[in-house]
């Protein structure tokens, strides 16, 4: 068998999976923190103000990223749903479920940060314009992915089913993603391009840049911890988790 | 088709059965519609601004509240794990279900919108945008609610649930439903929004009985 495609079988085993997970999530951790902190110093710091926002355009170092965020952990949660679905394999189910927590954490972050930088900048917290009220409806759908999750007492059939909304739900991702562009929004338009020039400043880009990479690998950190943490209470009564960790009291 | 007509047969003949349940939705609507005047002031001129949003709102609570009894019934006797092993496909199952829910539930409150209308003082010129396209939302929406009540079968008690998945998935019908009256109110092409939701009905129809037999096939594994 193909080495990757091996060590993809292996580490979908729960034992291997609580294996790798202790060994990585630390130093995604620590690597998430330090780059974080280079890059809420580049964002408050090194960088010079807007010269027509002054320094409240500063917020969106940390509202860029988390919406990223927002949208992509839910497209991966919604792969994760369907690889579960259609191969049945446990770790996606639990990958799917310990991301639908922390993008709904993200969400809250985008929609709070935007909140806090319209005040200044729009005059108003909150404006009911496409890309705000879709990204609000992002989070209720993360909420009902979590609520649905938790009301099922069988914990494989609640992955399933809450992993089926998220598939229904991802439908919500190009609305919120596309939004700026279908509708004339006060939101403004896309500044950060992967294929093409940016209409943001080099001078200003480099932070934005640190805090993307450190929100995924904070993502990857939170994710591992968590799905090992879903991954023992499944596995607690077996012999591997028995012998690692003692009986639960 | 045989299987088709004869499941509509016995779904109608249970309907009804209990026939007085159809007039739960539309009192509640009407109920809705009541308190608004209450609560916003009797003034005519602002009620016909806001009568187009409240009945689109009214129609889609109306419809949250009798969502679960679309398989709930089915389940506790035991039917729906036949109909679930019965050789007809199971999507075709649900198309009839849903048809027969949207007539039982949705028709009758649509059949008094224009009483509600008149309640809220709704501008006469209105009332065709209102009835097309709450026609087409309310079947947009018992689509939709077939997939998220199949997957909230596993729940004994799922009112609030089912609430919480199904609203974040009607926005979009209720933000061109709704804007078609508001469009047409302000003298502007409204045509264009109920283009857009015939194209999602056209979409739903052959996706959501699958997607909720889907669903359905999880909540009961």
């Amino acid at each position: 068998m193909n080495k990757i495609i091996l060590w993809f079988n292996q580490t979908g085993s729960p034992p291997r999976f609580d294996d790798f997970a202790t060994r990585w999530a630390g130093p995604s951790f620590l690597a998430a923190m330090v780059l974080m902190a280079i890059g809420i110093y580049g964002a408050l710091w090194a960088v010079p103000a807007d010269y027509k926002q002054g320094d409240s355009f500063r917020i969106l170092y940390i509202h860029v990223p988390a919406a990223w965020m927002s949208l992509s952990i839910f497209v991966i949660m919604a792969i994760q749903s369907v690889i579960a679905l259609v191969w049945r394999i446990k770790l996606c189910e639990l990958l799917a479920m310990a991301s639908a927590p922390i993008g709904a954490l993200f969400t809250a972050v985008t929609l709070i940060s935007g909140a806090v930088w319209g005040k200044p900048t729009w005059g108003t917290w909150w404006t009911w314009d496409p890309r705000l009220t879709s990204e609000l409806v992002l989070l209720f759908l993360y909420l009902g992915v979590i609520g649905l999750y938790a009301a099922i007492d069988d914990r494989r059939a609640a992955a399933r089913a809450a992993g089926f909304l998220a598939i229904v739900g991802v439908v919500n991702v190009p609305i919120v993603h596309f939004a700026v562009t279908w509708w004339n929004t006060l939101h403004q338009g896309e500044t950060i391009r992967l294929i093409g020039p940016s209409k943001m400043d080099s001078s200003m880009m480099w932070p934005l840049l640190v805090l993307l990479a450190a929100t995924k690998l904070w993502y990857i950190g939170s994710l591992l911890v968590r799905a090992r943490v879903l991954n023992l209470q499944q596995e607690s009564r077996k012999q591997w988790a028995l012998e690692r960790y003692g009986e639960v009291k | 088709m045989a299987e088709f007509r004869a499941l509509l047969r016995r779904d109608t003949a249970l309907m009804w059965q209990r026939r007085g349940d159809a007039a739960q939705p539309l009192l509640f609507a009407l109920m809705v519609c009541v308190m608004f005047p209450l609560a916003l002031g009797s003034e005519p001129t602002r009620l016909a601004q806001s009568a187009g949003a409240v009945i689109w709102v009214a129609h889609l609570l109306a419809g949250l509240l009798v969502l679960d009894n679309l398989y709930r019934s089915d389940l506790e006797d035991g039917s729906l794990e036949q109909l679930l092993l019965a050789p007809v496909p199971l999507p075709l199952v649900i198309a009839s279900k849903v048809l027969v829910h949207w007539l039982t539930t949705a028709l009758p409150v649509l059949l008094v919108t224009p009483l509600l209308a008149q309640m809220l003082f709704l501008p006469d010129g209105l009332l065709p945008v209102l009835m097309l396209g709450l026609t087409v939302g309310s079947l947009l929406m018992s689509l939709i609610g077939a997939v998220v009540a199949a997957l909230t079968l596993g729940i004994r008690r799922s009112g609030m649930l089912l609430a919480l998945m199904a609203l974040p998935l009607y926005v979009p019908v209720l933000v061109f439903g709704a804007g078609s009256v508001w469009s047409a109110a302000q003298g502007l092409p409204w045509l264009g929004a109920i283009w857009l939701m015939c194209a999602g009905l056209a979409l739903l129809l052959v996706l959501a009985p699958w997607a909720a037999a889907t669903a359905l096939r999880l909540a009961l594994s």
